[in-house]
C-alpha cells in the first residue's frame, strides 16, 4: 500500500495538474524545474508540485512510473504530459494551454 | 562524469541510424547539452515516445552521467509533407 509506486499513483490521480520537481515553485532547485514552473506561471495554472528531493523513493520512483529519466514531470489529469522540453514545445504550439484549460 | 558531444551523436546514430543530431554544448562543461534529433523513425510517434527513443539510444545515460540534455525531437520537413 505504501509502495512509492502507488503513492506516486495516487498523487497523479488525485490532482489535476501536478509536478514533480526538484525544489519548490518559490525555490527551484534546478534550471529545468525552474523553466517549468515559468511556463506554468505564465499560463496562470493552477498547480501541485512534488518535491523529490524530500523524497529519495518518489525521486526514483517517478523515473519507473513514466519510464522518463528526468525531472521535473508535468502530469495532468493523471496522464504523463512531459519534461520541460516538451512543455515548452508546446506552450509554444498552443497545445498546453489547450490542455490546462480542458483541465481547469 | 563529462561526456563528449561526440560520444552522444554516435550513440544516438547507432540506434536511430538516419539520425541528423545536431548538440550544442550549453555550458561549455561537457555536462550540459541541447542536442536537436530529426528521423524519420520518428513519424507517428508521440513527442514522448520520440523522447523516449533518444533516452533509450543513450542506454541510460540521461539524468545520471549526463546530467542535463535539452531535447527536441522532430520527423524530416518532406516526410510530413507527403
Amino acid at each position: 500500500m505504501n509502495d512509492p509506486q502507488s503513492r506516486i499513483g495516487e498523487i497523479v490521480k488525485s490532482n489535476d495538474v501536478v509536478l514533480f520537481m526538484k525544489g519548490t515553485a518559490l525555490f527551484p532547485q534546478c534550471g529545468f524545474s525552474s523553466r517549468a514552473i515559468a511556463i506554468l506561471d505564465r499560463l496562470g495554472a493552477k498547480y501541485e508540485t512534488v518535491d523529490v528531493l524530500q523524497d529519495p523513493e518518489v525521486r526514483q520512483g517517478i523515473k519507473e512510473y513514466s519510464e522518463w529519466p528526468t525531472i521535473p514531470q508535468l502530469y495532468i489529469r493523471g496522464e504523463f504530459v512531459g519534461g520541460s522540453d516538451i512543455m515548452m514545445e508546446m506552450f509554444e504550439s498552443g497545445e498546453l494551454q489547450e490542455l490546462l484549460a480542458a483541465a481547469q | 562524469m563529462p561526456m563528449a558531444a561526440s560520444d552522444i551523436e554516435g550513440l544516438i546514430k547507432a540506434a536511430i541510424p538516419d539520425a541528423e543530431v545536431t548538440i550544442r554544448d550549453l555550458a561549455g562543461d561537457g555536462d550540459h547539452y541541447a542536442a536537436r534529433v530529426v528521423s524519420k523513425s520518428f513519424a507517428g510517434m508521440s513527442r514522448i515516445q520520440q523522447h523516449q527513443a533518444v533516452y533509450t539510444a543513450l542506454g541510460g545515460r540521461v539524468g545520471g552521467e549526463l546530467h542535463a540534455l535539452q531535447l527536441e525531437t522532430a520527423v524530416p520537413q518532406t516526410e510530413k509533407t507527403q
